[in-house]
């Protein structure tokens, strides 16, 4: 996949948006570009880009977000220094968008500056064993209303589809054929397919365009 | 085995609704509980059902009481403040005897607190949220997959015993995605020849009402009732031991505490401390025999709770003190870590506990 200054992840609540976002933005600052993320998510109180706010610092990449994520104020507000990931041409930037329509809404002020720069890639994160996903044809109603409600097209696909930690490699290539029709019916081609670090080894052989992920750990 | 999603705790109480023949939600949205009424707003016109965002929760609780009245399955699911707003509906809902599903993603407070997840509705829910003398059903989940097989159980129990069921979970197990398998629930049908559904100038009409004029006859009503509660105290109670065999230290948790409480007994036990776990899954009724016959085998409790210590009441009152109980504890929106736990417990097993 061509590296874009701006990189837009939007989909599906609870596909899998924000954990790609952080490890992207990881991917791209060891390829040594200036990187910054930001969380444009108005809409999900917990599980946010803000959990790895430690770890992204320590790798250099700043964190734009609501000063408002993860306290306890419920304010869809997004800051000014948003502004940056388009005004700030000389770095690249990693967008994490609200899940669903509602959540794209917040891109549509920044979509005609994206759109007039023409320098950016929006990728639709799909995620087969969500319950309101489970098919290309589900998965491409939402990717609908997104472009409706952010006023951008989406330019490629990500196969996320996972099972969470209990995730096996015959999970992520019972979903090829599903990932596939949904490139077919949307045009849009099929960047890649995410796998979770541990599981990579077993598929790189099987499957193409594979990106590692790694998850954020937890205490329960 | 069906086949495995990947699910919100909040989708999934949701979709187990549907699959328990739950056709009417009521609701007004609150973090962070709001996936609970979006799948339903989703789901519900495709399959028939009736999807509605009330007014206020006052007015969704009123709803619930209207269907409950007509023998048909219904909910609705709030958070914390929602809930006591929620607190007259469900004392009327009892004192006509209606079945019902409530669900509480419980979030710190009081007040309007904040949006973090807490424990601190167990009062609310254990002690009776409205007036008047009425237990509800409290079913407290501690994964993705209990939020939705408790949903359909609390369905179940409601209609068995005319009551209402509440889901008390909290906005981390609402939120947090895990793998879930959903099956067709199998519905058991009680008798509804109480349900007002129309005489058709059949039968005698049917009257749902919690108003009593005769001291005498609410008095009677109250004893009946409570022949009833005394039935799901002896029938329903359900609980998990975890490593109780050889304890001699006895943590108590549900759900999401119950999750860290596990992680902090494994870290203990290979520290070689004998410690085990009592997770109740009913918190009314609560396993009362469960504790009482650990307070015999144990040298002391550790109540691990979201809330400023709510649940360890009913531990000292069912092990009748006769060990030491202590609270280990985060409130405000803030859970415990594994770490904080594994300090208690080894205080505990150096009997500094007091």
């Amino acid at each position: 996949m061509l590296t874009k200054r701006v990189t837009l992840f939007a989909g599906h609540y609870g596909s899998g948006k924000t954990n790609i976002a952080v490890n992207y933005a990881m991917h791209l600052k060891k390829e040594g570009f200036p990187v910054v993320i930001a969380d444009l998510d108005i809409v999900n109180p917990y599980f946010r880009t803000k959990d790895s706010e430690d770890e992204l610092k320590k790798q250099g990449i700043d964190l734009i977000c609501s000063e408002f994520a993860n306290t306890n104020l419920d304010i869809p507000s997004l800051p000014q220094s948003m502004y940056r990931v388009i005004h700030d041409k000389s770095i690249h930037a990693v967008m994490d968008i609200g899940g669903d329509d509602a959540g794209a809404v917040a891109l549509g002020r920044f979509a005609p500056s994206l759109t007039d720069e023409n320098n950016y890639a929006m990728l639709f994160v799909a995620n087969f064993f969500r319950p309101l996903t489970r098919n290309a044809e589900e998965a491409f109603a939402i990717l609908r209303e997104i472009e409706f409600a952010s006023g951008m097209r989406f330019t490629g696909i990500i196969n996320n589809s996972n099972l969470g930690e209990i995730t096996t490699k015959h999970d992520i290539l019972s979903t090829k054929k599903e990932a596939e029709k949904l490139s077919q019916i949307s045009g849009l081609p099929l960047c890649f397919t995410t796998v979770e670090s541990s599981l990579y080894d077993e598929l790189k052989t099987e499957s193409e365009n594979l990106f590692p992920l790694t998850l954020q750990s937890k205490i329960f | 085995m069906a086949e495995k999603v990947l699910m919100k705790g909040n989708e999934a109480i949701a979709e187990a609704a549907i699959l328990a023949g739950c056709r009417h939600y009521f609701g007004y949205p609150i973090t962070p509980q709001t996936e609970i009424a979006a799948y339903m707003a989703k789901k519900m016109p495709k399959i028939g059902g009736c999807f509605l965002q009330a007014e206020s929760e006052v007015a969704a609780i009123n709803m619930v009481y209207g269907v409950a009245s007509t023998g048909k399955r219904v909910m609705t699911s709030s958070s914390s403040p929602g809930i006591s707003l929620k607190a007259e509906g469900l004392s009327y809902l009892a004192g006509s005897d209606l079945p019902s599903l409530v669900v509480n993603v419980q979030r710190g407070g009081p007040g309007l607190g904040g949006i973090q997840p807490s424990q601190s509705d167990y009062f609310q829910a254990t002690k009776g949220c409205g007036h008047g003398d009425y237990r509800m059903i409290v079913l407290a989940p501690s994964s993705v997959q209990e939020m939705a097989s408790l949903t359909i159980k609390g369905f179940d129990l409601a209609e068995k015993y005319r009551m209402t069921s509440m889901i008390l979970a909290d906005g981390t197990m609402g939120q947090m995605m895990e793998p879930v398998s959903l099956e067709q629930a199998v519905v058991e049908s009680y008798d509804k020849s109480w349900a007002v559904t129309g005489t058709k100038c059949e039968r005698k009409k049917n009257i749902i009402n919690s108003l009593s004029l005769v001291p005498e006859e609410l008095e009677q009503l109250n004893f009946a009732r409570y022949e009833r509660y005394k039935k799901v105290e002896e029938n329903e109670v359900m609980y998990e031991e975890y490593m109780m065999d050889d304890a001699e230290i006895c943590v108590a948790a549900f759900g999401i505490a119950a999750r860290v409480a596990k992680n902090a007994i494994v870290k203990a036990r290979e520290e070689g401390i004998k410690v085990g776990m009592i997770r109740p899954i009913t918190l009314w009724p609560f396993p009362q025999k469960a504790f009482e016959e650990a307070a015999d085998k144990v040298k002391s409790f550790i109540s691990v709770e979201l809330s400023m210590g709510q649940m360890i009441e009913d531990i000292r009152l069912y092990t009748h003190s006769k060990k030491p109980v202590t609270l280990c504890n985060r409130v405000g929106g803030m859970i415990p870590s594994p770490e904080q736990v594994l300090e208690s417990i080894r205080k505990a097993n150096e009997g500094g506990n007091k």
